[in-house]
C-alpha cells in the first residue's frame, strides 16, 4: 500500500467540495461584508464606477429605520411565541406517540410527519385559504362552536398568531420524530421504578423522563430559534408582509432592500446582522452542549 | 385525567385528521369548478369533481386580452424535475468522494480542512446570496440552471453526513482491497459505496427534496418566466390570480402531490436520515 497514492486520492477527492465551498461560500460572504460597507444600488450595478464606500453608514441607517426595527421586533415575536409553541406541540404529540398502549403508531406517525416534507410555498397558499375571513376552513370550524369569524391574515393584531398556526403546522412533525426517538431510550424499569415508589405521572415526567430528554429539547429549541430568524416564503405567499407590515421578516426586509429596490449595500448589512444573530446562537448551543446536565 | 389505550388512540387520530385536512382540503377544491369555494361554510370535497382546474393550469387558455396564454406550470414542471435531478447527481458527485475521504483516508491537512468544513457549516445560505447574485450575473450565469446549482455545490452537510457513514466501515475491508492493489477510486465505487447504498439513498432524497422545495435563490436567480421552478411559479401566479381559490390549489397539488408520494414511498429511508442527521464532528 503507497502512502503516496493515498495523500494524492485524498486531495483530489475533497479538493471539489472545498473549491466549491470557497468560492460560492467563503467568498461571497466575506463580499458580503465588503459590500455592506458600500452604496452599492442600481446605479451601482449599471455602472460600477458609481460605486462608493462609505464606512459604516449603512448600519447607521439601518438603526435609524424604522421599518428595519418593525421587522426585527416580528421576526423575534415570531420566534419567542413560535419556539415554544412549535416544541410544545411536537413533545404533546411525541409523548402521546410513545405510550405503549398506542394502536397503528407507524400510521399516525407518518400522517402527522406529512406536512414536514411539503413545498413551503405550496402549503402557504393552502393555509391563506384555510385562514380566509368567509370561506376558510378554520373559520367554518370556529362557527361550530358559535365563534364569529376572524380576519386572520388581514387584520395586524391577529396576522403573526395566524402566520404560527401554519408555521407550527408544518414544522411539528421533525422534531416529533426527534423526541420520540430520544423517549425510546429512557428506561421502562426506572418509569416502572418510580411508578412503584408512588410517583404520579407530573413527577415521574419531572423527574425521569426530562432529564433524559433535556438535551434532545434544548437543541430542538436552540435550532428552532436559528428557522424561525430566517422566515420567508410564509410572509411572501400568505400577506405579502402586511397588513401594516405586521409580518415583514428580517429575511423579507433583506430581500424587499436588494431585490426590489436594488439597495445592496443596505440588504448586505442586514444579511450580516443575521449572520451575527446565527452565530451568537450557534455559540450558545456549542455552550449549553457542554454543560448538558443542567435540566 | 387518565387516558387508556383506545383514548390516546382515539386523540391521535384526532390530531392526526386535523393534520392533513388541509392537505385534503387541497385536494378537494382543486378538483372543484372554478367559483365553488365562494360560499359559507366552504364545501369540504367536490360533488361533481372536475380536471378542469388541471387542464387550465397545465395548457394554454384563453386570457383576458383573448388571445391564448399559459400559466407555464407546464415548463416549470419539467425546470423543477431537471433542477432536483441535475442537483441530486452534482451533490452526490461531490460529496460521496469528499466524505469517504475525510472518513478513511490519511492526507496533509485532513483534520484542518474537516475544522474548516465544521466552521462553515454554521454559515447561513442567505448572507451570501446577495454577493453570489452579482458574482453569477457578471458572468452571465444568472436565469440558466447553472446559476440555480452552482451555490448547492457548497454542501458541507452532505460531506459531514458521508463521512459520519464511512467511519463505521472497518479500516481492514479497505487495506486487504489495497494489498491486492485497487486504486481509492475502485475501493470508493466497489466497496464503500455498495456499504453505503442506504445513506446514499437518504442523502439522494434530502437533495432532491430540498432542491424541489427550495425558493429564496430560485426567486433570486431566475427572472425569466421560462425557467420558473414550480414555487416561484405558482408564488407569481397566486400574486395575479390569488381569488382562484380552485386553480391555485390545483397549482398546490401539483408542486407538493410529487414530494409527498416520493417521502411515503421512501419513508424508511427519509426517518433514518432525520435521525441519524445529528451530525458530529
Amino acid at each position: 500500500m503507497s502512502r503516496s497514492s493515498e495523500a494524492r486520492a485524498g486531495l483530489a477527492f475533497t479538493l471539489p467540495v472545498l473549491v466549491a465551498t470557497i468560492v460560492f461560500l467563503v467568498v461571497p460572504t466575506v463580499a458580503g461584508l465588503l459590500l455592506s460597507l458600500t452604496d452599492f444600488d442600481i446605479y451601482a450595478l449599471a455602472d460600477p464606477a458609481n460605486l462608493r464606500f462609505v464606512g459604516g453608514r449603512n448600519y447607521t441607517a439601518l438603526v435609524a429605520n424604522p421599518l428595519f426595527w418593525h421587522a426585527v421586533r416580528n421576526t423575534l415575536v415570531l420566534a419567542g411565541l413560535g419556539v415554544p409553541m412549535a416544541i410544545a406541540t411536537s413533545l404533546a404529540v411525541a409523548l402521546l406517540l410513545d405510550s405503549a398502549t398506542v394502536r397503528w403508531k407507524p400510521v399516525w406517525r407518518l400522517l402527522l410527519f406529512a406536512p414536514y416534507v411539503t413545498t413551503v410555498v405550496a402549503t402557504a397558499l393552502v393555509w391563506r385559504y384555510v385562514l380566509d375571513t368567509r370561506t376558510g376552513l378554520l373559520n367554518a370550524l370556529l362557527a361550530v362552536f358559535g365563534i364569529a369569524p376572524v380576519d386572520w391574515l388581514g387584520d395586524p393584531r391577529t396576522s403573526i398568531p395566524a402566520t404560527l398556526i401554519f408555521i407550527v403546522w408544518k414544522a411539528f412533525g421533525y422534531n416529533m420524530l426527534v423526541f420520540v426517538a430520544a423517549l425510546s431510550t429512557v428506561s421502562t424499569e426506572l418509569r416502572e421504578a418510580a411508578r412503584l415508589d408512588g410517583a404520579g405521572a407530573v413527577a415521574r415526567f419531572r423527574h425521569v423522563t426530562l432529564p433524559a430528554i433535556g438535551p434532545a429539547l434544548v437543541l430542538a429549541a436552540v435550532l428552532s430559534v436559528a428557522n424561525f430568524l430566517q422566515i420567508f416564503a410564509e410572509p411572501y405567499v400568505m400577506t405579502h408582509g402586511g397588513p401594516a407590515q405586521s409580518t415583514i421578516t428580517i429575511l423579507y426586509f433583506m430581500f424587499d432592500e436588494g431585490f426590489t429596490w436594488w439597495n445592496l449595500g443596505t440588504a448586505s448589512a442586514v444579511a450580516v446582522v443575521l449572520f451575527v444573530a446565527i452565530l451568537c446562537l450557534t455559540a450558545a448551543q456549542a455552550r449549553l452542549a457542554r454543560r448538558q446536565e443542567w435540566l | 385525567m387518565k387516558l387508556g389505550g383506545a383514548g390516546r388512540t382515539i386523540v391521535l387520530a384526532a390530531l392526526t385528521l386535523a393534520t392533513i385536512a388541509p392537505l385534503v382540503w387541497m385536494v378537494g377544491v382543486s378538483l372543484m369548478p372554478l367559483g365553488s369555494v365562494a360560499t359559507f361554510p366552504p364545501p369540504l370535497w367536490p360533488t361533481e369533481p372536475t380536471l378542469a382546474n388541471y387542464r387550465e393550469l397545465l395548457f394554454y387558455h384563453v386570457g383576458p386580452g383573448g388571445g391564448a396564454t399559459s400559466y407555464r406550470i407546464g415548463p416549470a414542471i419539467v425546470n423543477s424535475t431537471l433542477l432536483a435531478m441535475l442537483a441530486t447527481a452534482l451533490g452526490l458527485t461531490f460529496t460521496l468522494p469528499a466524505g469517504y475521504a475525510f472518513a478513511k483516508l490519511r492526507f496533509v491537512g485532513r483534520a484542518r480542512l474537516m475544522q474548516l468544513l465544521l466552521a462553515l457549516a454554521v454559515v447561513p445560505a442567505q448572507v451570501a446570496m446577495l454577493p453570489l447574485f452579482l458574482m453569477l450575473k457578471s458572468i452571465g450565469l444568472i436565469n440558466t440552471y447553472a446559476g440555480v446549482l452552482l451555490p448547492g455545490l457548497a454542501s458541507v452537510y452532505g460531506v459531514l453526513f458521508i463521512r459520519q457513514a464511512t467511519l463505521a466501515i472497518p479500516d481492514e475491508m479497505l487495506d486487504a482491497a489495497r494489498l491486492d492493489g485497487a486504486s481509492e477510486w475502485r475501493i470508493l465505487t466497489l466497496i464503500v459505496l455498495p456499504l453505503l447504498r442506504p445513506v446514499v439513498v437518504t442523502l439522494a432524497l434530502f437533495t432532491f427534496l430540498a432542491s424541489w422545495s427550495d425558493f429564496l435563490w430560485p426567486l433570486i436567480a431566475i427572472t425569466d418566466q421560462r425557467l420558473y421552478t414550480l414555487p416561484v411559479a405558482l408564488a407569481a401566479i397566486s400574486r395575479e390570480h390569488g381569488q382562484d381559490v380552485e386553480l391555485m390549489m390545483a397549482g398546490a397539488v401539483v408542486t407538493t402531490l410529487p414530494v409527498l408520494l416520493l417521502f411515503a414511498a421512501l419513508q424508511r429511508s427519509y426517518f433514518t436520515g432525520v435521525l441519524g442527521g445529528g451530525v458530529k464532528g
